[in-house]
């Protein structure tokens, strides 16, 4: 499984680059994600908007809801969860797309051709990965402190002012950074994760269209695990 | 042109080639038998070059498939048309850009020249008029000649066909079998043709080589097959009629 991650990523820096593809996958992992992204990101915020300020309010801080939402959202709840989104939108797609070709044969057809099923099946998706998540992530960033305001701003009183005037002085880019960091990661993750099961559907799964969707199944979770893990490590070694 | 020493090649435990060696000379079309499960797919994936064996050498042309790599493994397969048991047409590419696909990728053909080609080869497996239709739109006789197509495209020396009549109706069976007949003689390359279906290939094939427990049980040519004695052989081929519903089969592997 690393070797099939230094291979992509070595396929990745050695031109030509399938453009074509790469563009099909931003679309797909990117742009049709955002309206999924843009749910979740704006409830997220708008729970810790509620849930902050009952909190805070109990210590009569409630002035610090906007660091409270911001930084919660841009370190953690952000990436993890827009990369968690992700994977089940487009990383289930791609392992049940990349399996029906190992099953029917496609992948054999492209080897046999001598092109290099790498750069036609996994580079695209992880570059299109490697740009989206960030993007996405920044996304759900944005609509979640949009959301904690609407509820602790509008709804329950903090003004306009404390949230996002106290937000700027707390956040510093460093906690953006590490947000950024997480969710290139994480963006590396699904695509490795999800095109290997993908892969080599078939081999641990058995044969024909159950063994796909063991596979995707097993992408699904295994890269939702790993994303939670190595949360726990970036957060910890970023610490 | 294609010879196969003495290979051999298991999946964890499951010993699927005891020693098997074949010869196949140039210009000649050899038909491969045997049960489903057998392992006639897997051989043809090593004569191409997409498996490797565990022991055992695989030579096309005077140089060795199984230790080829790089650019001397794209040179051989370069050479290698193979036709897939369910085609294996890109999904997300209509007729004409699978056909056009390996021109496009591998040649520096101009795009004029391309389209005349692809169009051509298109004609010659009756597919004129549907170049615009994706794999999933067409009948299973439909993507058996567009993979045709697919894999002559390129003028290959050398043809493997993977069970080109499984799944169709007899008629259209039948149309296939033809079409690849009237290739070969056009074409002349060398072919090896996986089947369960005897009496259809018999007519066109030079040999026949029956695979079974791990070796070549049985190879000859189609007559003397035809009046075998041996019970296994005479199991599948002795009435074939009847032999074709027994040893149907191999499609439930695979989608
Ligand atoms: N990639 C693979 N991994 C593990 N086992 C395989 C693989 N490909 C084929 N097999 C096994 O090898 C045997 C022969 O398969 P195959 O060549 O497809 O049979 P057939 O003669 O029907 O074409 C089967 O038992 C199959 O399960
Ligand atoms: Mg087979």
């Amino acid at each position: 499984m690393g070797l099939f991650l230094v291979k992509a990523v070595l396929f990745m820096v050695i031109p030509p680059l399938k453009f074509n593809r790469f563009l099909k996958q931003v679309r797909f992992i990117g742009l049709q994600s955002v309206v999924l992204i843009f749910l979740t990101g704006g409830f997220t915020g708008m729970v810790l908007g509620f849930q902050g300020f009952y909190s805070l309010s109990k210590f009569g801080s409630d002035a610090f809801l906007g660091p409270m939402v911001g930084l919660a959202l841009i370190k953690e709840l952000g990436p993890v969860l827009a990369a968690l989104m992700v994977t089940g939108r487009a990383g289930s797609a791609i392992t049940a797309e990349i399996g029906i070709m190992r099953m029917s044969e496609q992948i054999d057809a492209l080897e046999l051709m001598g092109l290099n099923p790498y750069r036609y099946l996994v580079v695209p998706n992880l570059l299109a990965a490697m740009i989206c998540l960030p993007l996405l992530t920044a996304i759900f960033d944005v609509v979640g402190i949009f959301g904690g305001y609407l509820i602790g701003g509008k709804l329950l009183g903090v003004g306009a002012g404390t949230y996002f005037g106290e937000m700027a002085n707390y956040v510093e880019m460093q906690d953006v950074m590490e947000g950024f960091y997480k969710s290139l990661s994480f963006g590396v993750i699904i695509v490795w994760v999800c095109c290997f099961k993908g892969y080599y559907a078939g081999i641990f799964t058995g044969f024909g269209s159950e063994g796909v969707s063991k596979a995707t199944t097993q992408a699904v979770v295994l890269s939702s695990v790993l994303i939670l893990v190595w949360d726990y490590f970036m957060t910890s070694i970023l610490f | 042109m294609i010879k196969i020493e003495n290979l051999y090649k298991s999946f964890d435990g499951n010993e699927v080639f005891r020693g098997i060696s074949l010869e196949i000379m140039k210009g000649e079309v050899l038909a491969l038998i045997g049960r489903s499960g057998c392992g006639k797919s897997v051989l043809l994936k090593h004569v191409a070059g997409l498996m490797k064996p565990e022991k055992g050498r695989v030579v096309v042309d005077g140089r060795e498939m199984d230790r080829a790599k790089g650019r001397s493994l794209t040179a051989l397969r370069d050479r290698l048309g193979f036709l897939f048991q369910g085609g294996a047409l890109f999904d997300s590419m209509n007729v004409f850009e699978n056909v056009a696909f390996p021109l496009k990728e591998k040649t520096k053909l101009s795009d004029k020249r391309i389209q005349t080609r692809v169009l051509e080869e298109l004609e010659n497996v009756g597919l004129s008029g549907s170049e615009y239709k994706y794999p999933s739109q067409i009948s299973g006789g439909m993507v058996k000649r567009a993979a045709l197509a697919r894999a002559l495209v390129g003028d290959p020396e050398i043809m493997l066909f993977d069970e080109p009549t499984t799944g169709l109706d007899p008629v259209t069976g039948h149309a296939i079998i033809e079409l690849i007949d009237s290739c070969h003689r056009r074409l002349h390359f060398t072919g090896i043709i996986v089947t369960h279906e005897i009496s259809k290939v018999f007519g066109i094939v030079d040999r026949v080589a029956m695979l079974h427990e791990g070796v070549v049980w049985a190879e000859g040519t189609p007559s003397e097959f035809s009046s075998s004695k041996d019970s296994v052989v005479r199991a599948f081929v002795g009435d074939s009629g009847s032999g074709e519903g027994r040893f149907k089969g191999g499609m439930h592997e695979k989608i």
